[in-house]
């Protein structure tokens, strides 16, 4: 197969960037995207160019490394999957195809394709976790989870933290991200004696990263390679209500 | 020069051996603790915990990773799950009895009292995961749910789905994000480390090149953690995610740390096999398959008919066949080996006829497909985007692929290298799983370490380091940079015409053809031939685009490439030296009249740790061995028939 990029080159976070063209020729139709693009750097570099940066790490779907956007689609058009997921049998043969960075207020660019996603790990670091010590838990079956309650927050849980979300979102919101990790430990009773504060805190600093609100697109649901449902953010939007009221009410 | 290997094992009857270390093990006093900081490089499930924890314990942690989030530690990708002799279901399980198939399971090549203390630890990491909430599979009573896995005959493998890894690394790495909160712990992300630093003989500190900027940086501290994860990537294509490298580890090799039994890798037999020349890695589909799936070749050879059309009886489920009790739940080395046998023969199916079948037909006409696919339909989406078939319809098609190194830094019980100060945890050192490693134990490694081995014996070394951190001003320090520097400098300057993944792949296959799933004297004599000449045209003829000073994969790259091109010669001589078979390491000469690994305990139940030689050359390394006594199992010859 054959196809034409529009790829967007960036030298450094400062520089002034754009879109170069570059054909991949003769590309076997089980190639992944990621790997077509190994083939085109491999020539680039053997003509004495610069390679197209991009990140990937695992190449299957769980890292959340690879972070572009594809013909305007983050992670590109084979939904759900990241675009380390993606084959180049879903193309047409000749078709010109755009790839660009996930593109996020708060998402520095890194270098071409790369992108910098600290703003996600500080939103984890005020208030994503259970304060557990090591070696301070109780017996593991000591306290049963409905399994209901127990699937759902791993719904939630599965979030690879690539965030498409808000690079698909108009207002770059991050909501569908911080609610599955608010979701996800809401409904666990660990998760339970941090509730409050946690979901507060999160958000804030969600707000502080430069974060967009969500205003119901669903954009961030239909790229998502997890498939985290769109519910969790309602879910957020009552946490967060109901601990505004407690807090208010010095509980 | 170095002494006699000395484990440190603590005297005393097996069982009572980690509660008495606990006993009597030295302590550094809560204010002392913040005077002292520890460096930890990785955060994968063994750095990630290990960091929390000790920032939990009020040290000063510097932890590093080279990915964009310690998030993205190739732990994520653990699919199937973790072990614990929780004996939640009633079958027989005990701590003895796991650290009994573990010790079996790696070919009676590990330290019994390291993996007796990892099954003692095994149910505290359930514990402390549940606690993180960690959401592991329940069952309608709201209690844990388990599976079984390769090489044992209770259900004991706790899972989240087919994301165990995922879910245990989120964990660890919010107990991490926590401490990161409070301060405890600084997080450097995308920097990755390239030297470690010795002063007086001890490990105290690190040099490190930021990747978005290309700044070399120096890091001193009390205390150095390597938690750097595998180096499966030596053969290229592997289940490893693509950064995974031997850098760190071997870097420390060269400072004068043991490699130990680098030869001993894991092929898993179930991974999706490899369709063109194009691949960048090879896809595992979770061990837990085999719960379920049956594995079988045609009869005959060069069979051209679809699978369905191929009846029962011109079948042959070589495993249920030939290992009865454990059936398609064979360890993994000898499952691998089967495979690969039955695809020598001509039986193998799909393009190039390297493939067998895992089959679900029966399991789904038993189960129904819902309950199939609620425990693996993560994976059969996966199996589904890569090949583009349905499994539900059609028997995967596998085959075996690199996926996991048992061998890595040499330690003692205290897992600290013979480097003091050079602690190493995870899959980077070479402790708990011999010559081949069972299914869902890793990740038991990687948390015992980090969460409840380390904290107990790093303060055994720190006790007595208080007040002695060097400045980064000492001499040590610049010696150490300037090195780092003048290497990258040497890369690019090289300016050759092959690109460093070129060189890569072909350094991967020539370990795969000669050092993989069989070895014997020719074929290791013969890469030890080549590997030299491939790597001199490495510095003779490679190209990297760019400088030093900026974001730079191609860079980044080299310099993992260029130390696979170093270390593949030390595998190559471990497995050489290694004159007999034993679990994953399989030498074609020594083998029984079924075919199965030859042990030779009287020469060979012993650890091979290398010392590096030369001096800006590279030496034949110096062996030490470690003798394996075993006082609490007899050694057999492994059988699962
Ligand atoms: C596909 C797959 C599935 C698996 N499934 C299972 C399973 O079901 N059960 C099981 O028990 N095991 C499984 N394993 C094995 C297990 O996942 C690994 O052995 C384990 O996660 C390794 O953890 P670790 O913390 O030692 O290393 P890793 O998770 O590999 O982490 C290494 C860390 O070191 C950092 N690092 C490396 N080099 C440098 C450097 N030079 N400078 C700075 N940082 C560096 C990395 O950034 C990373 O943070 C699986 C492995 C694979 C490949």
């Amino acid at each position: 197969m054959n196809f034409k990029l529009r790829v967007w080159r960036q030298e450094a976070s400062e520089a002034k960037g754009r879109l170069v063209n570059y054909y991949a020729t003769d590309v076997s139709p089980h190639t992944s995207f990621l790997e077509m693009l190994d083939i085109v750097n491999e020539r680039l570099v053997e003509k004495g160019e610069d390679p197209i940066a991009f990140e990937s790490d695992c190449r299957e779907g769980i890292c959340g490394t690879c972070s572009l956007t594809i013909n305007g689609e983050a992670h590109g058009p084979d939904h759900p999957g990241a675009a380390c997921q993606l084959y180049m049998r879903r193309f047409k043969d000749g078709a010109t195809i755009t790839v660009e960075p996930f593109r996020a207020r708060p998402f520095r660019l890194v270098r071409d394709l790369v992108v910098s996603r600290s703003a996600l790990d500080r939103i984890v670091q005020a208030g994503g976790f259970v304060s557990a010590r090591s070696g301070s838990a109780p017996e593991a079956n000591s306290i049963p989870v409905p399994k209901h309650d127990a699937d759902l927050a791993m719904e939630a849980a599965a979030c690879i933290g690539c965030g498409a979300c808000a690079a698909a979102c108009p207002n770059a919101s991050a909501m569908l991200f911080t609610s599955a990790k608010v979701s996800h430990l809401a409904l666990l009773p660990q998760g339970n004696a941090e509730r409050t504060a946690r979901v507060l805190r999160m958000v804030g600093q969600m707000d502080a990263e430069g974060f967009g609100n969500c205003t119901n697109t669903y954009e961030c649901e239909a790229v998502c390679p997890a498939e985290i449902s769109a519910s969790f953010i309602a879910k957020l939007n009552r946490e967060y209500a109901l601990a505004t009221l407690r807090k208010k009410s010095g509980m | 020069m170095i002494g006699e290997l000395e484990a440190k094992v603590p005297a005393g009857p097996l069982e009572t051996k980690w509660s008495g270390y606990k006993d009597h093990a030295r302590l550094v006093s809560p204010a002392n603790r913040r005077k002292l900081e520890v460096i930890v490089v990785g955060s994968g499930l063994a750095g990630g915990s290990a960091a929390a924890t000790l920032g939990e314990q009020g040290y000063h942690v510097k932890c590093f990773c080279f990915q964009d989030s310690p998030r993205r530690a190739h732990s994520i990708a653990a699919q199937g799950g973790i072990n614990a002799a929780k004996n939640y279901q009633n079958d027989g399980d005990s701590v003895f009895r796991l650290f009994y198939d573990t010790i079996k399971g790696g070919d009676f090549r590990s330290r019994e009292a390291n993996v007796y203390r990892l099954a003692e630890v095994s149910n505290l990491i359930i514990d402390q995961c549940v606690e993180q909430g960690v959401p592991f599979a329940r069952e309608y009573g709201g209690l844990l749910a388990n599976r079984s896995f390769g090489g044992a005959q209770v259900s004991r493998t706790f899972y989240a789905r087919g994301q165990t890894g995922q879910q245990l690394l989120l964990g660890a790495y919010q107990s991490l994000c926590r401490q990161i909160d409070v301060g405890t712990v600084k997080m450097y992300s995308r920097t990755e480390m390239l030297d470690v630093v010795l002063v007086e003989g001890h490990a105290k500190g690190i040099i490190t090149r930021d990747l978005t900027s290309g700044e070399i940086e120096v890091h001193a501290a009390d205390a150095v953690v390597l938690a750097t994860g595998g180096y499966g990537n030596v053969f290229y294509l592997s289940t490893n995610a693509r950064g995974s490298n031997v850098t760190a580890t071997y870097r420390a090799y060269k400072k004068g740390a043991l490699f130990g039994n680098p030869c001993f890798t894991q092929i898993h037999p179930t991974c999706i096999p490899v369709s063109g020349q194009h691949q960048s890695k090879l896809t595992l589909m979770s061990e837990s398959l085999r719960n379920d799936g049956r594995v079988w070749v045609p009869k005959t050879k060069g069979e051209q008919r679809s699978p369905a059309a191929i009846p029962e009886a011109e079948r042959d489920y070589y495993l249920e066949r030939k290992y009865p009790s454990y059936g398609n739940l064979a360890p993994r080395d000898i499952s691998s080996r089967s495979a690969k046998e039955a695809c020598d023969e001509g039986r193998g199916v799909g393009p190039g006829g390297r493939g067998v079948y895992l089959d679900f037909a029966d399991a789904i006409a038993r189960l129904g497909e819902p309950t199939i696919r609620e425990r693996y339909g993560n994976l059969f989406d996966i199996y589904e985007k890569i090949t583009g078939e349905d499994a539900y319809q059609q028997p995967m098609r596998i085959y075996p692929a690199v996926h996991y190194t048992m061998g890595g830094l040499w330690v003692d019980y205290n897992l600290m290298s013979n480097v003091p100060g050079l602690h190493v945890i995870g899959e980077a050192n070479f402790s708990d799983h011999g010559a081949n490693r069972l299914g869902a134990s890793a990740l038991m490694q990687g948390l015992a370490d980090g969460y409840f081995v380390l904290p107990y014996t790093l303060p055994t070394y720190l006790a007595g380091q208080i007040g002695k951190r060097p400045s980064i001003d000492h001499p040590a320090f610049r010696e150490a940079e300037t090195d780092v520097r003048a290497r990258i400098a040497k890369m690019i300057e090289v300016n050759g015409t092959r690109t460093v993944d070129s060189f890569h792949r072909e350094l991967g296959l020539l370990m795969w053809d000669r050092c993989g799933m069989a070895r014997n004297t020719a074929g290791l004599r013969e890469a030890l031939g080549r590997i030299p000449a491939l790597r001199e045209e490495f510095w003779r003829n490679v190209r990297i685009p760019g400088h030093g000073a900026e974001y730079n994969q191609s860079l980044e790259r080299a310099g993992r490439v260029a130390d696979y091109l170093e270390f593949a010669e030390l595998m190559c001589i471990d497995a050489l030296e290694r004159d007999e078979s034993c679990g994953g390491h399989f030498r074609e000469e020594h083998q029984t009249p079924e075919g199965e690994a030859l042990r030779n305990d009287e020469k060979f139940a012993a650890v091979f740790a290398w010392e590096f030689q030369g001096n800006g050359t590279i030496e034949p390394p110096r062996l030490h061995r470690e003798p394996l006594h075993f006082e609490s199992v007899e050694l057999t010859q492994r059988s699962y028939k």
